[in-house]
């Protein structure tokens, strides 16, 4: 499925990237095609070019201007669900994706008319499967140093998350797609800072996804991760399961005495 | 009255009797005995009795898993090495391979991927260090909140009370010791709570990392507070806690033929120590269990401790939670002065509020003797209800401190719950303070109600869901007495008039103000509150009115005897 989905993704890309004279008209087409979707769908927030709409609060936005945001931008947040979103609130959730692929290419194709940003990645720059072992055991180890440096701060040791300002929060890590892994890296959604190509280079981004797909594929060494989320939930099992039990066998003792329960036989 | 000689003598009646050959066992514990002088010593203490209840128990839980903490710790200190050292990490964890860390931290992930049974050992030390402390706490209201604190025994309890601040103690250098993200994290906090200490701040955190944070003295020094010197102290003073156990005492509850005087339960051999014994394999397998199946400090995903990196979720131990609530909800308050400033977000409510709420918590039995002018000697235990005030006292504290320790996770309160986490945090503000107090007034009021169902259960019997009907067509439902030794149990306690302190006149008979007046005053007044509203148990008048209210049969202890109501 996951393959399916770069697959098509990548194809859609090298289908509709503006490389090429011959499929200018396919692309302007894409663009015009994508206008009308973001029209329907986007504009109420963002303007119907795009350029935002702000509130009649000071300082309070509707929807960020989309202007130099670029596909990479569109299709994480089409693609994982986030936008459109169901009603204005401190984030969007990840939901049900409610366009198809074809639909969110040409989304990204007319907000990247809008003003230059960052393209769709290719599979090549995420996928760590042409990394020969020992390739992939040095990415590993060098994306855990990254990983534990830039991104543990809000979003857990183990990628479980954290929480933000305000009901805000740094979602679970946990089987998001690489591609989306990367393209957050690379546009900064929502709190997210931004880590473009300058500060962690496409290696670097691909070392961290690797660590994150390594720990996710090995065992759990220790049993039950307990929900991965650190000191807490382990005083809390510690004080359920330890203590409880613990106090549970002690009334088990206590309540088993030597005396006979029998009727005593009188002589 | 005949006894059975022939064990012990062989006589054939004609000849003088010779004594049988003693047995193995007999002429080992002779030999013994003769040299160790172990003989009286054994024959007092193998009869010593232990009453039967639960939640005497509790204690042997702490006792148990500190005995499983040695046990554990001692394995892991045969592969730790406290260095702080800097070496590449070659080990079988290859999500690691090749990265920076310290000899520490390269130790703690060899003992866990590299040496048989290590992460297992890892796992039930920590796992049992959570279950020593937790279970000193659930020791310590119990004998808060029956009582058993109350004289001869404040010492025994502040030594309880230092076990508990040592324990912490222990836990807190164990958690550091590994020099993972999570434990480097929890020292440089130390080390920022130390420098809050206005004048000597700094002086005491050059003074404990041999420098400039974090050094290289650090480890070490942790290493040795955490297996010799706190486990030596742990040691003694455990020692002396179970000493004073065996000279004062079991207390017990009341009950037929249990008095101020006696202990009624069972010796020590052969019932208790069977109890006593199988309770440590069950309190080291439940802990082994945990081990195997439950992860702790999974230091392989933290990775080695750097000062650049944290990561969310960044919390102590459970029992350092509730300061790290106080920290996280109090405003960010500091104040200026002659160059320098005083972070009082940072004094009150780890410099202070711990050690306040600790001497609060050590002094409570010595609080409450004071207040009620009690000097006499208590082993017989009293019922949280029969000690209102007592009772709503500790749940207050316990209240705050849970609303402390919820403070503590407001993180993960706020994505589990799907609350924003300044919400919590305001909240938490006001609830710190309102909490306790409403939580006092509730268990007051309601250890008074179940004062009051005693009561009732005195005086008109149990319901026994048998209805009958009147010639004049009212309902009413037979009540029994309970039997003797029930009502005996539910009556053995002193009156509260009794105890209560009342000042003398305020002059004597010279019109002089007596001394201390003031203090008395206070005194007095805090004893009627002790002791005011609580409900006092049946007199004897108040039996004969109930059971011969109306025209019914007399009620007595025996069997056929009802009452209607």
């Amino acid at each position: 499925m996951l393959l399916i989905g770069l697959l098509m993704t990548g194809g859609l890309y090298t289908a509709f990237s503006p490389a090429t004279a011959q499929e200018t008209k396919t692309d302007a087409e894409l663009i015009q095609q994508g206008r009308e979707l973001f029209l329907v769908g986007c504009s109420s927030c963002h303007g119907k070019n795009g350029e935002g709409v702000s509130t009649q609060r000071e300082g309070q936005i509707k929807g960020p201007s989309l202007v130099g945001v670029g596909a990479a931008a569109v299709d994480f947040q089409v693609d994982t669900g986030r936008m459109p979103m169901a009603r204005p609130e401190q984030q969007a959730p990840r939901k049900e994706v409610l366009y198809n692929d074809e639909e969110i290419a040409a989304m990204a194709a007319f907000v990247a008319s809008l003003g230059p940003g960052p393209a769709i990645p290719s599979p090549e720059d995420y996928s760590i499967d042409d990394l020969s072992e020992e390739e992939r055991v040095a990415a590993v180890a060098r994306g855990s140093q990254i990983f534990l440096t830039n991104c543990t701060a809000c979003h857990n040791f183990n990628g479980q998350g954290g929480a933000m300002p305000e009901g805000g929060y740094a979602p679970s890590l946990k089987g998001v797609e690489s591609k989306h892994i990367y393209q957050a890296m690379l546009t900064g959604p929502q709190s997210m800072d931004n880590f473009s190509n300058g500060n962690l280079s496409p290696e670097q981004k691909r070392d961290v996804i690797a660590y994150l797909r390594a720990i996710e594929d090995q065992p759990e060494y220790g049993g039950f991760t307990l929900g991965g989320l650190g000191p807490v939930s382990e005083g809390l099992f510690g004080w359920l399961i330890g203590i409880g039990g613990l106090v549970g066998f002690a009334v088990w003792i206590a309540a088993h005495t030597t005396r006979s329960t029998k009727d005593k036989v009188e002589a | 009255m005949s006894v059975d000689t022939t064990k012990v003598a062989k006589s054939n009646a004609t000849a003088a009797a010779t004594p049988a050959k003693p047995s193995k066992l007999g002429g080992a514990a002779n030999w013994a005995d003769e040299r160790l002088g172990i003989g009286s010593m054994m024959k007092k203490n193998i009869r010593k009795v232990f009453p039967d209840h639960w939640s005497f128990m509790l204690g042997e839980i702490a006792l148990w898993s500190f005995v499983t903490l040695l046990l554990t710790g001692v394995f892991l200190t045969l592969w730790f090495v406290p260095s702080m050292n800097e070496v590449a990490y070659q080990g079988s964890y290859e999500q690691l391979r090749g990265v920076y860390m310290s000899e520490a931290m390269v130790s703690t992930m060899d003992i866990s991927f590299d040496i048989r049974g290590g992460l297992l050992m890892r796992q039930m030390h920590h796992w049992a260090a959570m279950i020593f402390i937790a279970s000193m706490m659930v020791h310590l209201m119990r004998v808060y909140l029956t009582g058993a604190f109350r004289k001869p025994r404040e010492i025994n309890w502040v030594i309880g009370m230092l076990l508990l601040l040592l324990g912490t103690l222990e836990g807190f250098t164990g958690y550091s010791l590994p020099d993972d993200l999570l434990s480097g994290t929890g020292v440089r906090a130390a080390d920022g709570f130390m420098k809050a200490a206005p004048v000597v701040g700094t002086y005491m955190s050059f003074f404990l990392f041999g420098g400039e944070f974090p050094g290289e003295s650090i480890i070490p020094r942790l290493y040795i507070i955490h297996v010799l010197l706190i486990p030596a102290l742990l040691l003694g003073l455990i020692a002396a806690h179970m000493l004073l156990l065996v000279y004062h005492k079991h207390t017990q509850w009341p009950g037929p033929g249990r008095t101020e005087q006696n202990v009624v339960g069972f010796p020590m051999l052969p019932v208790y120590a069977a109890k006593a014994g199988g309770f440590f394999f069950i309190v080291f397998g439940v802990t082994a269990l945990m081990g195997g199946l439950m992860t702790i400090n999974p230091l392989w995903k933290y990775g080695p401790y750097d000062p650049s990196k944290v990561t969310a979720g960044s919390q102590p131990d459970w029992y350092m939670g509730w300061p790290d609530g106080a920290l996280r909800i109090i405003p960010g308050w500091e104040s200026a002065f002659w160059g320098v400033t005083l972070s009082w977000n940072i004094l009150l409510p780890i410099l202070i509020l711990p050690i306040l709420l600790w001497v609060i918590v050590m002094m409570l039995p010595f609080i409450e003797a004071w207040i009620t002018g009690d000097k006499r000697e208590h082993h017989l235990l009293e019922r949280p209800r029969n000690a209102p005030t007592r009772t709503a006292l500790l749940v207050a504290l316990m209240t705050f401190y849970g609303l402390m320790w919820a403070a503590g996770g407001n993180d993960l309160i706020a994505i589990k719950f799907d609350m924003s986490i300044n919400a919590i945090t305001y909240f938490m503000r006001g609830a710190v303070f309102v909490g306790p107090v409403i939580a006092f007034i509730i268990t007051r009021r309601w250890c008074i109600s179940l004062q009051r169902h005693d009561n009732e259960r005195l005086l008109h019997g149990w319901e026994t869901g048998v209805v009958s009907r009147s010639a004049d067509g009212g309902f009413s439902e037979l009540h029994l007495p309970y039997t003797q030794e029930k009502q005996y149990a539910l009556t053995a306690r002193d009156r509260d008039e009794e105890k209560t302190y009342t000042s003398e006149s305020d002059v004597d008979e010279n019109g002089v103000p007596a001394p201390d007046t003031r203090k008395n005053r206070l005194r007095a007044k805090l004893s009627k509150f002790w002791y005011g509203p609580a409900v006092q148990k049946p007199t004897a008048a108040d039996f004969h009115e109930a059971h011969h209210h109306g025209d019914h049969a007399e009620v007595g202890a025996g069997e056929g005897s009802k009452e209607l109501h």
